[in-house]
């Protein structure tokens, strides 16, 4: 492979650098695929194609081509796949699932090798989503950045904000107003009841409860409609920025977090009296797509799957962020790590939330949105007309933006899929020389082949549906 | 429509009216959802906004069942051939609605990774602005396009 063009080094005359042990051996696959697309390092695993980026994309083979070339950028599936030692292989078929899918949650795409209707091997090609986001960043100023992180894990804006806002203050030293801190806590607990009852929409509907989606949607809206209020925008919202927040909370900001505290409860509610007593929500979800807690340190699983497997795993307890180790509330766990714990996992995480959120209703400290340190954030705009000096804050900071001194910093916070990282390298510039996510959904998709091999085709969509993956997320 | 010499009951209308009412009364999308914008698409469909409100809540997972495919989302080079194909499954008549700055031009990524507008693979009969647009803008999408197709000619 190493004679083939880079798209991530260019023409620059990089050696592929050789780790002296397989990250593998530590790893189960968590990082094989994303380690040699994203940083040219290589591994001794012997599948080493590139399927993040479009080398794997031609999809159809031209006439002619060498089916071991094809091999190698991970068009046709390997050879082991198809000759396998087993008497039954002639018996098995192979079929393609995604990329295009209504029950893939996105761009994913299932190679799937089934015996009758149970599956015997499942293969994830993922890369359909690949926007290049990491590579964005290093041209976009700490202070854009925000903009293109948001995007990653659509679901989780704000987490993705917040892990990016948090990384970069690391570097810079600030402190943050304990406004700012509530706020963010405040947007990205309500974000994580936004994305679980979007979640449980498609949970529903992938297992045939067609009004589940209906019903979710509703209440997804709600929290949209105070999104949209706050920050403008229902999605990416470009909100948490490095230094604080973008804008105050707006006028009147608690009688709709209050109304927000009575409507979403209820709607859970509804919720649970829809499927927890529904029998074939049951059938269909008892025992299906089971992950041990090995299985799930394994892969770097985390998030509620992980915790549905029993791992009492979670980044606001153990890696407390933003100030949230002063509010209470507690991270439940399952037992079975079966789609219907990650079910109630996610269901009782909701209200957890919620919990979370009527403390911050409660002690929302006064004070300023964002840090005062003018080297960081604009000025306020009735200063620009007064004073000199503030206009020229505010002409360097949105011409060149902040410089952010050298080093490097990695922040993690609790998305609602699990531990999401991002990894920052400064050289002094204006610009991150490197940025790096830790996405939790790549890991979750990884793991999928534990989760699916030997079910049923009907349970893959449920156990799909129950990894959440946002395809964002895993691609960048 | 129904002038003097007409019996009673009896409606007359032009073959172009008839078929074009017909074709945007019941305009079924494909499932094509990619990115973020999948979830506004996603969005207009469930209960708030009710797109079923112009006889388009039936999302077609076959792209043979589908009139419409709203690229919604980021374009990737790798999708690039998948989105192809999947509106070369599709039969005549088709629209295609571009959902969003990225599948517009590429929006803010301008990069290696990303097709920079999905109007270099399909002809676009309308684009929505946004980042992602909200229902309402990708309703005003869909029915600025039910207008063109009103206003045209079933001949080709």
């Amino acid at each position: 492979m190493s004679d083939t063009p880079d798209l991530v080094t260019g023409d620059r005359e990089t050696p592929i650098i050789e780790p002296p042990v397989s990250v593998t051996e530590v790893d189960e696959g968590a990082s094989r695929r994303e380690v040699h697309d994203m940083w040219v390092a290589g591994t001794e695993e012997p599948e080493w194609v590139r399927t993040a980026t479009d080398e794997g994309a031609q999809e159809m083979l031209p006439e002619g081509d060498d089916p071991a070339a094809a091999i190698q950028r991970g068009i046709a599936v390997d050879d082991d796949f198809v000759d396998s030692d087993d008497t039954d292989a002639d018996q098995r078929q192979i079929i393609n699932m995604g990329p295009q899918h209504p029950s893939t949650h996105g761009v994913l795409r299932l190679h799937l090798e089934l015996e009758g209707e149970t599956i015997r091997r499942v293969k994830p090609i993922i890369g359909y989503l690949h926007t290049g986001m990491e590579k964005t960043a290093e041209t976009l100023s700490y202070m854009q950045g925000a903009t293109n992180v948001t995007r990653m894990d659509y679901l989780s804006p704000f987490h993705n904000e917040l892990a990016y806002s948090l990384a970069v203050e690391q570097l810079l030293r600030v402190e943050i107003p304990a406004r700012a801190q509530a706020i963010r806590i405040l947007m990205t607990e309500l974000n994580r009841v936004a994305s679980h009852l979007l979640w449980v929409a498609t949970q529903g509907m992938d297992v045939g409860a067609v009004s589940m989606m209906l019903f979710g949607w509703q209440d997804r809206e709600l929290c949209l409609e105070f999104f949209e209020k706050v920050t403008g925008l229902r999605m990416n919202h470009n909100y948490i920025r490095p230094g604080g927040v973008a804008a105050d909370l707006p006028d009147g900001w608690e009688d709709d977090v209050e109304s927000l505290l009575v409507k979403l409860p209820a709607g859970i509610d509804r919720h649970e009296a829809i499927l927890n007593k529904n029998p074939i929500f049951l059938d269909r979800t008892r025992g299906v797509g089971v992950i041990t807690p090995e299985e799930c340190r394994q892969y770097g699983v985390s998030g509620p799957i992980a915790r549905g497997s029993g791992i009492a795993h979670d980044l606001r307890k153990a890696f407390p962020y933003s100030g949230i180790e002063q509010y209470e509330f507690d991270v439940p766990v399952g037992k079975h790590g079966d789609v219907l714990d990650r079910y109630f996992v996610r269901m009782e995480e909701m209200r957890q939330s919620l919990r979370i959120v009527h403390q911050v209703l409660n002690t929302m400290p006064a004070g300023d949105y964002r840090t005062e340190d003018r080297k960081v954030t604009p000025p306020p705009r009735k200063r620009i007309d007064e004073s000199m000096e503030a206009l020229i804050h505010h002409f360097k900071l949105f011409t060149e933006g902040f410089r952010v001194p050298a080093g490097e910093a990695y922040q993690g916070v609790e998305s609602p899929r699990g531990h999401l990282g991002v990894y920052i390298v400064s050289q002094g510039g204006a610009r991150p020389w490197r940025l790096h996510v830790r996405a939790p959904s790549f890991a979750a998709v990884q793991a999928m082949p534990v989760m699916m091999t030997d079910s049923l085709v009907a349970d893959l969509v449920a156990t799909l549906a129950s990894a959440d993956p946002v395809l964002g997320d895993v691609d960048r | 429509m129904a002038g003097e010499t007409t019996p009673p009951g009896i409606l007359l209308t032009t073959m172009d009216k008839g078929v074009n009412w017909a074709r945007t009364r019941s305009m079924w999308p494909a499932a094509f959802g990619l990115a973020c914008c999948a979830i506004e698409m996603m969005a207009t469909g469930g209960s708030h906004n009710d797109i079923s409100r112009f006889g388009m809540e039936v999302f077609r997972a076959s792209p043979r069942q589908a009139d419409l495919m709203i690229v919604a989302g980021r374009v990737s080079q790798k999708m690039a051939p998948v989105l192809r194909q999947v509106y070369d499954q599709m039969a005549e008549p088709k629209w295609v609605i571009s959902m969003g700055a990225c599948a517009s031009t590429g929006g803010m990524f301008n990069n290696y990774a990303l097709v920079q507008g999905v109007d270099q693979i399909v002809p676009v009969d309308m684009y929505v602005p946004g980042c992602p647009p909200g229902p309402q803008s990708l309703l005003h999408g869909i029915l600025s396009l039910q207008e063109e197709i009103m206003a045209g000619t079933i001949r080709r």
